[in-house]
């Protein structure tokens, strides 16, 4: 009769140790289900990510906020060292560039008189929607930023993030207030391109290292090292000429390319909501008649 | 009632370890705008499953193991369950050379958590190559598995001062 109060606890540590035995086995089972699901369901995981994301964004934002003033911080002592040889770079460059206003302004009525010519039908404008760089998370194989704005302030999948001078990469998963941003140098980005002085159509493709290549290019095709890549709109996601990088380098091995952002000092980016309006091909066909 | 407050606040110390461990991997992912970095961040969160694994496995289960490393995965846009597999293997093979591990000194604690290293690292660089057909570079996944290896020892500092801190009972 002793015993019998003992039994449930027996039974109970009996099963403890089993499962604690086979904790492992089940969650090494689970891992790799995991592994095949999402390669299955990438649509449901994208969109868990996208919650998850979401959750962890303000924490994500508060924590990034002190690295980001150290590196102001330090940014600024660079430049007070190196204040009196910037400045004397920017009077030449200013001088260089009211030259380059000046023929821009020309150029633009020169551009307004042709364009009224010839009834062009301007190309849909875009706008923008700023956010921070709150997370760069992937390590060596996923070249990603986590940025804080989401389907709240308009950011879709597939639109064009750029930052400064040029393009860093194009959004991929958007929550509600917070978005990936999968940048120029991942081995899953694929960019319709164009080589702005010959306009030969290209496509940029990562490769995981830190330059990009050309691919698809035909082998009569003329590349110059120092030649500017700019996207070509095909496809509709991004506006045409958005510019990306430089050729750095042409060997036998393929067309590396210079993205023209520091990808690893980018503190804001711009999303660009360019939507082609739904008329625009019922538009183009009704103009086609025109000379 | 004191006795509520103090299981409270037991229970808030074994949370502790899979504290420490995710907010390391949420560290691991903040931009801290030096060249290169993004591509060589190390693994701290690895660290600390190493770590927990091996001093606390009844705090830091297989399941916490797991949870850690899928929410890694989820927030760094990696293969999801890519983590949780490491972490788990990892605590799989500390808790079978546990009795090795505390009775060893520092250094061979170091030397065995550089196998663990290379070969997490030596996982993460085949599984991306199968899903991307490719044969990916190996530079920044050695560079950062070198960069993880050499931060441990801070690292180990800190959660030695944690365990210390938190989960050893002074009246005992």
């Amino acid at each position: 009769m002793k015993a019998r109060p003992d039994r449930p606890m027996v039974r109970i540590s009996t099963i403890k140790a089993l499962l604690q035995r086979f904790s492992f086995v089940l969650f090494v089972f689970l891992s790799i289900a995991l592994m095949v699901f999402g390669r299955v369901e990438p649509f449901m995981v994208d969109a868990v990510r996208a919650r998850v994301s979401d959750a962890f964004a303000p924490i994500l934002n508060a924590m990034s906020r002190p690295a980001a003033t150290v590196a102001r911080f330090l940014e600024s002592i660079n430049t007070m060292i190196e204040l009196h040889t910037e400045n004397n770079r920017l009077r030449v460059e200013n001088a260089k560039l009211l030259q380059w206003q000046q023929a821009a302004l020309r150029l633009e009525a020169e551009n307004r008189s042709l364009r009224s010519l010839l009834e062009f039908q301007p190309g849909p404008t875009a706008s923008f929607v700023s956010a921070r760089v709150i997370a760069n998370p992937g390590g060596s194989f996923v070249n990603a930023f986590l940025v804080t704005a989401g389907q709240r302030h308009g950011v879709r999948k597939g639109q064009a993030a750029i930052a400064g001078p040029g393009m860093v990469g194009r959004v991929v998963e958007v929550g509600d207030w917070s978005a990936r941003i999968l940048l120029v140098t991942d081995i899953n980005t694929r960019i319709p391109v164009v080589i702005e002085s010959s306009r030969q159509r290209a496509i940029l493709a990562g490769d995981n290292s830190e330059l990009p290549q050309l691919i698809y290019l035909p082998p009569e095709a003329a590349v110059h090292p120092r030649d500017r890549i700019v996207t070509s709109g095909h496809g509709g996601m991004f506006p045409p000429g958005l510019p990306i990088g430089e050729v750095m380098s042409v060997t036998d091995r393929g067309i590396k390319v210079q993205p023209l952002v520091d990808l690893g000092r980018v503190e804001h980016v711009q999303i660009v909501d360019f939507s082609l309006p739904a008329g625009v091909i019922y538009d183009m066909a009704e103009h086609a008649d025109l000379p | 009632m004191v006795n509520i407050w103090q299981r409270l606040d037991q229970a808030g110390r074994n949370l502790a370890p899979g504290a420490v461990t995710v907010m390391l991997a949420l560290v691991g992912m903040i931009p801290l705008y030096l060249p290169g970095w993004e591509r060589i961040t190390p693994g701290l969160a690895l660290m600390g499953v190493y770590y927990w694994a091996i001093h606390r496995p009844d705090l830091l289960r297989p399941s916490t193991a797991f949870a850690i490393g899928l929410l890694q995965d989820l927030l760094s846009g990696e293969i999801p369950g890519l983590h949780s597999l490491t972490y788990v293997v990892t605590h799989g093979i500390v808790m079978s050379q546990r009795s090795f591990f505390l009775a060893s000194s520092f250094l061979l604690l170091w030397w065995g958590f550089a196998l663990i290293v290379f070969g997490a690292a030596a996982v993460h660089w085949a599984s991306y190559c199968l899903l991307t057909w490719h044969l990916l570079p190996v530079d920044a996944v050695l560079v950062q598995a070198a960069l993880t290896l050499t931060l441990f020892p801070p690292f180990a500092w800190l959660f030695i001062r944690v365990h210390r801190a938190f989960l050893v009972n002074p009246s005992r």
